[in-house]
């Protein structure tokens, strides 16, 4: 099967250019800061503060949605920046000539790829986000609610930010393609910080209209959507009672919207296959 | 059933391009086993023909097939062997490895690519580098591998898009050589090239193309063969003996010992040797020369170039 194929070359590359090492190199630091940063700071409350469990639980919770913002910013920057390239690049070089001009259907090749990529993001998400609920459960005992949910849903929006970097690279050249997807993810990013602000505001119209930016950039693309509700199936539900936290979230997108989502990934994904069919290369 | 159909046959294909077009008709049919040579000058529309025929550009309009059967479909590209311009290739993958994806994507069974591969290899000489990745190669090894990779499927048609642009004569005589093993192995090929001299080398038949449109297909050994001129340097030339030459030529000029004339077969001329020797002319040279396929192609295409 030649999407297998693909796949594995799709993978290979990144071992050969050195992209796998580096990320998941950084990713072990990024780890070993985190768990460096989050012993000091456990001992100082440890022994400066009188904490009980409970405390001590919201502490640790705040500190892993800290570190899971950060993994769920890095991925977003891993999705997009490795696979920005991959067909326009190969286009553009003329490399994809001697793959499409064998006994191979143009969809097989586009969806090794989106494979191959899917295969190396999750792994790479899965050393980040197990790394830090593992570290801090060896290290204090506790785990937070729903990691599982917590990780599919930003694998989710891995996945939707790869098919939609795929997409954009089947119609533009790979800058353009990059400038897109970001400033997708710019204005997505910036509506639901937006509506998380306006969920504190003490007037409810104010709040609506946030509400309602939210809404909209999350349909323009609803990847800090995913975000958001990952957060808040890991956040604890003290936090959550309590209202606005930096990296958690109050108000959290519905089902409805994750199945936009599934819906999203899946059409752009549909799309980018049918343009690659047909486009001169 | 399959063994009747030519191995490229197109009717009236054509690709715009916004508001250019860039192949406006081509209309031609390559026979099992020939070498085919396609020539025109640049920005003739020769890459995007043959970028049609491997269903990397869609056609705007008309219709083509190999062995029979409509470019778009998969299956035909399994007997057929590509060589792209440029020659740019995965190039962070060695040699073995770049053959083994390509293997692959032809579906050969693992057993067969194993033995395969190292035949290749050798054929391209590159058995040396087989472990190096394609990034440290020279312009020459890139050309050769990608041959290798053109042939790993033993192609009933392979297409050959500028195959020497850029080598050096040690590159173009193994492209040369290699075309000759297809030839006689009965495998058709199709060679994209504006190297006059080595289509002319290579080549059963040409097709010109000129503005994106096939304006003759001519057949390179009674091309070459009808036509030809002849110079003879010889003294004691009178005018009278020169109008004797009309017999065999319609064309005759002289400029002093000079003479040139055209002939339409060559078994003239011993005839004329016969003649200007019975005549007492003193012949220091007689030299045939058969038209170019250089001639032929400023002649068809034009001096502008088709531009």
């Amino acid at each position: 099967m030649s999407t297998f194929t693909i796949a594995r070359l799709t993978f290979f590359e990144a071992a050969r250019r050195k992209i796998l090492l580096a990320a998941f190199l950084l990713g072990i630091i990024f780890l070993l800061v985190f768990g460096i940063g989050f012993h000091y700071i456990m001992r100082n409350i440890d022994s400066s503060f009188r904490t009980n469990l409970l405390e001590l639980n919201q502490i640790r919770n705040f500190l892993l949605m800290a570190g899971l913002y950060v993994v769920n910013f890095l991925t977003v920057m891993m999705t997009v920046l490795t696979s920005v390239d991959t067909v326009s690049g190969e286009i553009n070089s003329g490399t994809i000539h001697t793959l499409i001009s064998k006994p191979v259907r143009r969809w097989e090749v586009l969806m090794g790829k989106w494979l191959g990529f899917a295969g190396m993001l999750t792994l790479y998400l899965l050393l980040m986000v197990g790394g830090l609920i593992g570290y801090i459960y060896f290290r204090t005992g506790y785990s937070p609610p729903n990691p599982l949910q917590a990780f599919g849903l930003m694998w989710l929006n891995s996945m939707l930010l790869l098919s939609v970097s795929i997409l954009g690279g089947t119609y533009f050249s790979t800058l353009a393609n990059g400038v897109m997807v970001f400033g997708l993810f710019g204005v997505a990013f910036i509506g639901g910080w937006i509506e998380q602000i306006g969920s504190v505001l003490p007037n409810k119209a104010a709040a609506q209209a946030a509400a309602n930016v939210g809404i909209i950039t999350s349909l323009i693309l609803p990847s800090e959507a995913l975000w958001r509700r990952a957060a808040h199936e890991v956040q604890s539900p003290l936090i959550s009672a309590l209202g606005f936290s930096p990296f958690g979230s109050s108000t959290y997108p519905s089902n409805l919207m994750l199945i936009y989502a599934v819906g999203f990934l899946l059409v752009a994904l549909a799309l980018a296959l049918r343009h690659f069919s047909h486009r001169d290369l | 059933m399959m063994t009747n159909f030519p191995a490229i046959e197109t009717r009236g294909l054509r690709k715009v391009f916004g508001d250019k077009v860039a192949v406006s008709d081509l209309t031609l049919t390559v026979e099992r086993g020939e070498v085919f040579g396609f020539l025109g000058p640049n920005g003739a529309g020769k890459t995007t023909s043959v970028k049609m025929l491997l269903n990397l550009i869609m056609p705007t309009g008309g219709e083509g097939r190999l062995f029979g059967q409509p470019l778009s479909y998969p299956s035909v590209r399994s007997r057929v062997g590509f060589l792209p311009e440029h020659f740019r290739f995965h190039d962070w993958l060695t040699a073995n490895e770049f053959l083994k994806l390509h293997a692959d994507l032809y579906h050969m069974p693992q057993d067969e690519s194993r033995r395969r591969i190292p035949e290749l290899l050798e054929l391209v000489n590159l058995v040396p580098h087989a472990d190096k990745r394609l990034h440290e190669y020279s312009k020459g090894m890139l050309q050769r591998i990608g041959l290798a990779q053109a042939l790993l499927n033993r192609p009933n048609l392979v297409i050959l898009d500028e195959p020497t642009s850029g080598l050096d004569p040690v590159g173009r005589r193994l492209v040369r050589d290699i075309i000759r093993d297809l030839r006689s192995n009965g495998t058709t090929v199709f060679l994209n090239s504006h190297l006059l001299s080595e289509v002319e080398i290579t080549c059963d038949r040409v097709a010109f193309i000129k503005h994106g449109e096939v304006i003759r297909i001519s057949d390179l050994k009674s091309l070459v063969e009808g036509e030809f001129s002849v110079e003879i340097r010889a003294r004691n030339l009178t005018s009278q003996i020169i109008a004797g030459l009309s017999h065999w030529s319609s064309n005759v000029r002289q400029d002093e010992e000079h003479l040139a004339l055209t002939l339409t077969s060559e078994s003239h001329l011993p005839e004329i040797n016969r003649y200007l020797v019975d005549q007492g002319v003193d012949i220091y040279a007689l030299r045939p020369e058969h038209v170019s396929l250089e001639d032929l192609f400023i002649q068809i295409v034009g001096t502008d170039g088709g531009l």
